[in-house]
């Protein structure tokens, strides 16, 4: 089909220009914005794949925290230089094999391959059983996944060194890194989306009885979603520990899940580009929202700082916007060549119309 | 001539009773559809209609007896599998996919024929993208028979009512039924609509050489098209016969407008 190629080297374009503009940025600008934009795009790979499940297949899971979790404690495993391993681990001695090796630089992004894959994983053991439930149960039972993996972090001492955590985790996450991650996760949820298996997920979320009784395997399909969300949770967990160059529990709590959450409902549930534009919008304004945590003197008012002053403005946000614009920003609109396209017609057609009114009243 | 008529019967129920707790909802219901036929089920509210639909395409087990399709028993399969071999139905209260289009919610049903594998899917790979180009056409092809075809990019949810009802039949007919079963398909209809249902229905049925078993309260519709009526109450079947034959039953018309005291 004409149209098919010609979106695909559209996508192309699109993807070539993004990262010549990565690689301006990477050389023009200083390192704050830079680390910003990471990560915000570590929040993309994240919600994107969140915005899976809870949007396009209508299962309210709480769990992404602990995907995450699972995903950066095995990179951080994987690409923590041994001498640092020896230093972070000084009470109790790191388990075998990860006390015998670690993975190069170049070996980053498998290691990173590697955290999605045990995310994955991950979702499997915790989707098999709940998956048996539905609706607020599911939300309780996957709640609860997070919160075990919390507990294992700070209680295996010797495979995550406890709430101390790992530092000097090598920073291998640039620019190019995060957003490539960022525009796979986008591009391979998207085309799930659009695919036979993303309208059996889409029939699932408006009515599961009425999509079992045409021959959609509901369980099997809510599994591949989960997985897959699973997967890049993991992939963005990976990322995130390299960005920030330390992991400890406390990095995965529920907050992480929260968060993630004002953020594919803000963007629509259900609209993979509302995730994109406020998984990294997200990332700008909580640096911007830093004021608020500042001490501000007001004429003779003085209001100390209040840290976590932020997550109060998100949550009020998500309050009003649940009030007055439930749908989110996007609702369930995504942003394809068609719609660009068709807006493009749109316009040069309203120009030359134009033109010719001139030219004939002139 | 005994093997011959057992090649015919595409539906058996035999013997089944379902149990909600203390209340029997179907009781020893015993029922043979043949090929090529279209079967009517009639019955007061309450009577266990539903649930007999809801037994054949496996939403609920039944307690006892057992449901043969097209000679295998297909007692307490999963509603997907029972779609799979070729049992599709509609709803009561029209279910259809809201937030998808016309043409997305009939390429659900063609969901469980997909060969290409989930990853294939992700990546957009060629053998995908080919069978994805195949199913919407066959879709369109779907939706011009039904008379749908204009509104294949509409929202399912904001089409009107009868729409929504022909919709529905299609999605049915989409997972490549041979027995399909319609659950009050005329509710909520004008005599006008329900007309062309009735057209529609014999015109389906002979367009896509299936069996039809439908519910109906609608007697114009049920002895306007039926062949064979089969008429339950209380769970229990209280009568069997040709349209002439249900009209003149005394037990059906007392059940349905109670029974004169003497």
């Amino acid at each position: 089909m004409e149209r098919r190629r010609l979106h695909l080297v559209l996508t192309l374009a699109l993807i070539v220009v993004l990262f010549l503009a990565l690689w301006w940025a990477d050389t023009h600008l200083g390192e704050f914005p830079l680390r910003v934009a990471r990560t915000g795009a570590i929040y993309v790979v994240a919600a994107v794949a969140y915005n899976l499940v809870n949007g396009v297949t209508g299962q309210f899971s709480l769990g992404p925290n602990g995907f995450m979790a699972l995903g950066g404690y095995t990179t951080a495993l994987l690409i923590l230089p041994l001498q640092q391993k020896q230093f972070v681990w000084f009470l109790e001695p790191l388990m075998w094999p990860f006390n015998s090796f670690s993975f190069p630089g170049y070996l980053f992004g498998l290691a990173v391959l590697l955290g999605g894959v045990v995310g994955a994983i991950g979702a499997l053991l915790v989707g098999i059983p709940s998956f048996r439930l539905r609706g607020d149960y599911l939300a309780i039972a996957t709640f609860g996944f997070g919160e075990i993996i919390f507990v294992l972090a700070n209680n295996l001492i010797r495979l995550t060194n406890g709430p101390l955590g790992m530092k000097g985790i090598p920073e291998y996450a640039n620019v190019y890194w995060c957003f490539g991650a960022a525009v796979l996760a986008t591009l391979v949820v998207s085309n799930i989306a659009n695919s036979s298996y993303g309208r059996a997920m889409k029939a699932i979320r408006d009515d599961e009885i009425a999509a079992e009784a045409m021959g959609v395997n509901v369980f099997r399909t809510k599994m591949l979603a989960f997985v897959t969300s699973g997967f890049f949770g993991g992939v963005a967990g990976g990322l995130l520990v390299s960005l920030i160059t330390t992991i400890s529990p406390t990095l995965f709590t529920f907050g992480m899940t929260f968060n993630l959450l004002i953020i594919i409902v803000l963007g629509g549930l259900g609209s993979i580009t509302g995730s994109v534009v406020t998984g990294l919008g997200f990332a700008v304004v909580s640096e911007l929202l830093r004021v608020v945590e500042a001490p501000i003197d007001i004429g003779s008012l003085h209001i100390p700082g209040v840290p976590g002053m932020r997550m109060v403005v998100f949550s009020i946000l998500l309050v009003l916007l649940m009030i007055f614009y439930r749908r989110g920003l996007f609702g369930q609109f995504e942003l394809s060549w068609d719609w660009v396209l068709s807006v493009l017609r749109v316009t040069r057609g309203v120009r030359e119309w134009k033109r010719e009114r001139k030219t004939e009243s002139s | 001539m005994e093997a011959r008529t057992q090649d015919g019967v595409v539906l058996t129920l035999d013997h089944v009773t379902i149990k909600f707790g203390g209340l029997v909802a179907v009781n020893d219901f015993s029922l043979d559809i043949r090929k090529g036929e279209l079967v009517g089920l009639i019955g007061p509210n309450g009577a266990g209609k539903t649930t007999v639909f809801n037994i054949i395409t496996g939403q609920y087990s039944p307690t006892s007896g057992r449901v043969i399709f097209e000679g295998q028993d297909i007692t307490g399969w999963r509603p997907d599998l029972i779609a799979a071999i070729g049992i599709a139905r509609t709803f009561q209260n029209v279910r259809l996919f809201t937030g998808l289009t016309v043409l997305d919610n009939v390429l659900v049903s063609q969901h469980l024929r997909l060969k290409s594998s989930f990853l294939s899917a992700a990546f957009q790979l060629p053998g995908y993208v080919q069978e994805d180009r195949d199913a919407r056409e066959r879709g369109m092809a779907l939706l011009e028979r039904v008379g749908l075809a204009d509104l294949a990019r509409e929202q399912a949810g904001s089409l009107p009512y009868g729409q929504q009802r022909r919709l529905e039949i299609a999605r049915a007919l989409a997972t490549r039924p041979r027995l399909l079963l319609l659950d009050e398909p005329a509710a909520g209809m004008n005599p006008e609509e329900t007309t062309q249902l009735m057209k529609f229905i014999c015109r389906v049925r002979d367009d896509f050489n299936l069996t039809i078993f439908l519910i109906e309260h609608d007697m114009r519709l049920v002895m306007g098209i039926c062949e064979r009526i089969r008429v339950i109450d209380y769970g229990v079947s209280i009568a069997e016969g040709t349209p002439q034959e249900i009209q003149s039953n005394p037990r059906v018309i007392a059940a349905y407008l109670g029974e004169e005291e003497k």
